[in-house]
C-alpha cells in the first residue's frame, strides 16, 4: 500500500517535471529567438562603431541575406539593395493584400515599413491572410504582421498604426514614407488614400480584389500619372460595392495579386519605372475558370480632375478640415426601412416561432443559395431578396417556390446579419401585400450567437 | 453591320448569364460605343431589373471601366468611338474588396 502511493506520488512528480520541462523549452525558444535578433542587430552596430560601415555599404550579414535578389540583373546589385534599404513604404491595410505584400518587402530589405491597421484578427481572415495565424485571433493586425516581420529580418524598422485612416490623420502619417500601398477594401479608403497622395505627391501603389479576380494600379506615378479620381470621378452606388465579407474571396488569387504590389514597388524604388517608359496602366487578373492577367492601357491625368486636375478642390485644407466629408461623398446603404414592430429578436423568434411544432408560420431565409447550402435552420424557405424583387409582386410566382404562402400567411424573414431580411420584408408587405410580416433582428449569425452556438457559422 | 466581342469582367458578367464573352452583331452603317450600350441593355440584359447594374443616367454606371481592345475608351473617344469589324469592347466592374 505504501509503496503504491510512493509509485503515484513520483509519477505525478514526473509529469509535472515534464510539465515544467515543455513550459521552460517553450520559454527557452521564445529567448533564444529574441536573443538572435539582439545579436544581428549588436552586430550590426559594432560594425558600424568599426568603420566596417564606412569599407562596405552593409553588413557581411546582408551581403549574405539578399545575395540572391543582388545578383538579379536589373536591380542595380549593391546599389540597388541601398536604395531599398533607405526606402520606407506605408502599407495601408494587413488584410489578404497586405499579408503577401508585408513579408515580401520586409525579406528584400526594405529599411522602413510602416502597417496601418486598427482591425484584429478573426477566424474568418486566417484562410487568406496567411500572415496571421490561429494562436493570434484578437490581436491587431498590424501587431501581428509586425511580429512576423521582426523574425524575419531584423534589419528592417517595422512602425505600427492602430488607427483608422482619415482626413484629419492620413497626412502626418504619410509624409514621412516614400510610397503609399493601398492594400484597403472600401471606395471610401481608396479615395482618402489616393487624395492625400496627390496632395503631397507621393506614388500609390493600389490593388484590389473579390472573389476569384483582383486589379491592380499605380496611381500619381511621379505626381504626373493619374489619380484615382481621373479613373473614378464619381463613386460607385453604395449598392454596387460588395466585400469580402458579402460577395468571398479566394486566398491564393488576393494573395497572388498582393505578391504583384510587391512586385510594383520593388520596381518603383529600383528605379525600373521612369518619368520616360511609364505608361498609365491597370491589371486584371482572373484566377477562375483559367488564369489570366490582363494589361489595360488607361487614361492619363484628367485636366478635369478634382484632384489632380487644373482646378483642384480636393486640396490638403479641405481634406483635414473634413469640408471633404468621405462618407457623404461615397454614400452608405439605407436597411433601416422596418419599424420597430415589424422585427423580432433572435430570442422572441426562439420562443414563438422556432418551437412552433404546428408550424403556424413560413420561415423564410433570404441569403444566397450558396450561403443557405452551408448551414440553416431546418423548414425554413430560401429565396434571394433578388429573387424576390425579379417577380415584381406577383403572388403566383412566390407561391410556385412557397405553395403555402398567401396575404394572410405570418411570413417571418431572416438573413445574415439582419439587413437583407428588412429589405425583403418591406417587398413582402408592400409589393406582394402580405401583411403579417417580421424580420429577425441580427439574422442568422445572431440565432447562433444567442440561442443555437451548435449549428455552423462562417 | 459590325461584328464585334464583347466582355463582361469583375463580376458583371453575372447579368449576363454568367457568360464573360459574347459575339455581337449590330446593324448599321456607322456604330459607336453609345450604340452598342443601347443594344446592351436592350437586347442582352434579360431581367430588366438589372439595367441599373450597367448604366446610370443614360451612361455607364460610375465604377465601371470600359476598354477597346485593352485601352481606356477615354483614349479612344469615349462614347462616340466607331465600332470596327474585330473589335473587342471590354466592360469590367471595379473591384473594392482587400
Amino acid at each position: 500500500m505504501k509503496k503504491k502511493i510512493k509509485s503515484r506520488k513520483v509519477k505525478s512528480l514526473i509529469e509535472s517535471a515534464i510539465v515544467y520541462a515543455m513550459d521552460a523549452s517553450e520559454d527557452f525558444r521564445k529567448e533564444l529567438i529574441a536573443l538572435k535578433l539582439e545579436n544581428a542587430k549588436l552586430r550590426k552596430e559594432l560594425d558600424e562603431s568599426r568603420g566596417l560601415e564606412k569599407e562596405f555599404p552593409m553588413s557581411l550579414e546582408e551581403y549574405r541575406r539578399y545575395g540572391r535578389q543582388m545578383i538579379v540583373e536589373g536591380t542595380g546589385g549593391v546599389e540597388g539593395q541601398v536604395k531599398l534599404r533607405n526606402a520606407r513604404i506605408l502599407v495601408v491595410g494587413a488584410g489578404g493584400l497586405g499579408c503577401p505584400v508585408l513579408p515580401y518587402l520586409a525579406g528584400a530589405g526594405v529599411g522602413q515599413i510602416g502597417i496601418v491597421d486598427n482591425d484584429v484578427v478573426d477566424t474568418s481572415n486566417l484562410h487568406r491572410q496567411v500572415l496571421h495565424d490561429s494562436t493570434k485571433v484578437g490581436m491587431l493586425k498590424c501587431e501581428s504582421a509586425k511580429q512576423v516581420l521582426n523574425k524575419l529580418n531584423p534589419h528592417v524598422t517595422v512602425v505600427t498604426y492602430p488607427l483608422r485612416l482619415d482626413g484629419s490623420n492620413a497626412f502626418e502619417i504619410f509624409q514621412g514614407y516614400d510610397y503609399v500601398l493601398d492594400c484597403t477594401d472600401t471606395p471610401l479608403a481608396r479615395y482618402l488614400i489616393s487624395d492625400v497622395a496627390v496632395n503631397l505627391g507621393m506614388t500609390v501603389v493600389s490593388a484590389s480584389g473579390l472573389g476569384t479576380e483582383g486589379q491592380l494600379t499605380i496611381l500619381n506615378f511621379c505626381n504626373v500619372g493619374p489619380c484615382y479620381r481621373c479613373f473614378y470621378p464619381k463613386p460607385p452606388s453604395p449598392n454596387a460595392v460588395s466585400s469580402c465579407q458579402e460577395g468571398g474571396v479566394i486566398g491564393p488569387c488576393i494573395g497572388l495579386v498582393g505578391t504583384m504590389m510587391a512586385v510594383e514597388t520593388l520596381k518603383l524604388i529600383l528605379g525600373i519605372y521612369t518619368a520616360k517608359n511609364f505608361q498609365p496602366f491597370l491589371k486584371a487578373y482572373s484566377g477562375f475558370p483559367d488564369q489570366t492577367l490582363r494589361t489595360f492601357k488607361m487614361r492619363g491625368r484628367q485636366d478635369s480632375c478634382e484632384c489632380s486636375g487644373k482646378n483642384p478642390t480636393v486640396t490638403r485644407e479641405a481634406i483635414e478640415s473634413g469640408e471633404i466629408n468621405y462618407s457623404v461623398f461615397c454614400g452608405s446603404r439605407d436597411y433601416n426601412v422596418c419599424t420597430p414592430e415589424e422585427r423580432i429578436t433572435v430570442k422572441n423568434y426562439e420562443e414563438k416561432y422556432h418551437n412552433d411544432k404546428l408550424r403556424g408560420h413560413i420561415l423564410l431565409d433570404v441569403r444566397p443559395h450558396h450561403h443557405y447550402g452551408i448551414s440553416h435552420v431546418p423548414e425554413s424557405y430560401n429565396l434571394t431578396v433578388k429573387e424576390l424583387k425579379d417577380m415584381e409582386g406577383e403572388l403566383t410566382k412566390l407561391k410556385d417556390e412557397i405553395p403555402d404562402i398567401g396575404i394572410d400567411s405570418e411570413v417571418i424573414v431572416m438573413c445574415r446579419y439582419g439587413n437583407d431580411s428588412q429589405l425583403a420584408t418591406r417587398l413582402l408587405k408592400d409589393k406582394f401585400g402580405i401583411s403579417n410580416v417580421k424580420d429577425v433582428k441580427g439574422g442568422f449569425f445572431k440565432y447562433i450567437d444567442e440561442i443555437n452556438p451548435r449549428l455552423p457559422k462562417y | 453591320m459590325v461584328k464585334v466581342k464583347v466582355e463582361f469582367m469583375g463580376g458583371l458578367d453575372v447579368i449576363f448569364n454568367k457568360q464573360r464573352m459574347h459575339q455581337v452583331l449590330i446593324d448599321g452603317g456607322e456604330v459607336t460605343i453609345k450604340d452598342l450600350i443601347d443594344y446592351i441593355v436592350a437586347e442582352m440584359i434579360s431581367n430588366k431589373n438589372d439595367i441599373g447594374v450597367f448604366v446610370e443616367n443614360g451612361t455607364i454606371r460610375p465604377g465601371i471601366l470600359t476598354l477597346i481592345n485593352d485601352a481606356d475608351w477615354e483614349l479612344e473617344g469615349g462614347e462616340e468611338y466607331v465600332l470596327e469589324d474585330g473589335d473587342i469592347i471590354s466592360f469590367t466592374s471595379t473591384l473594392h474588396g482587400g
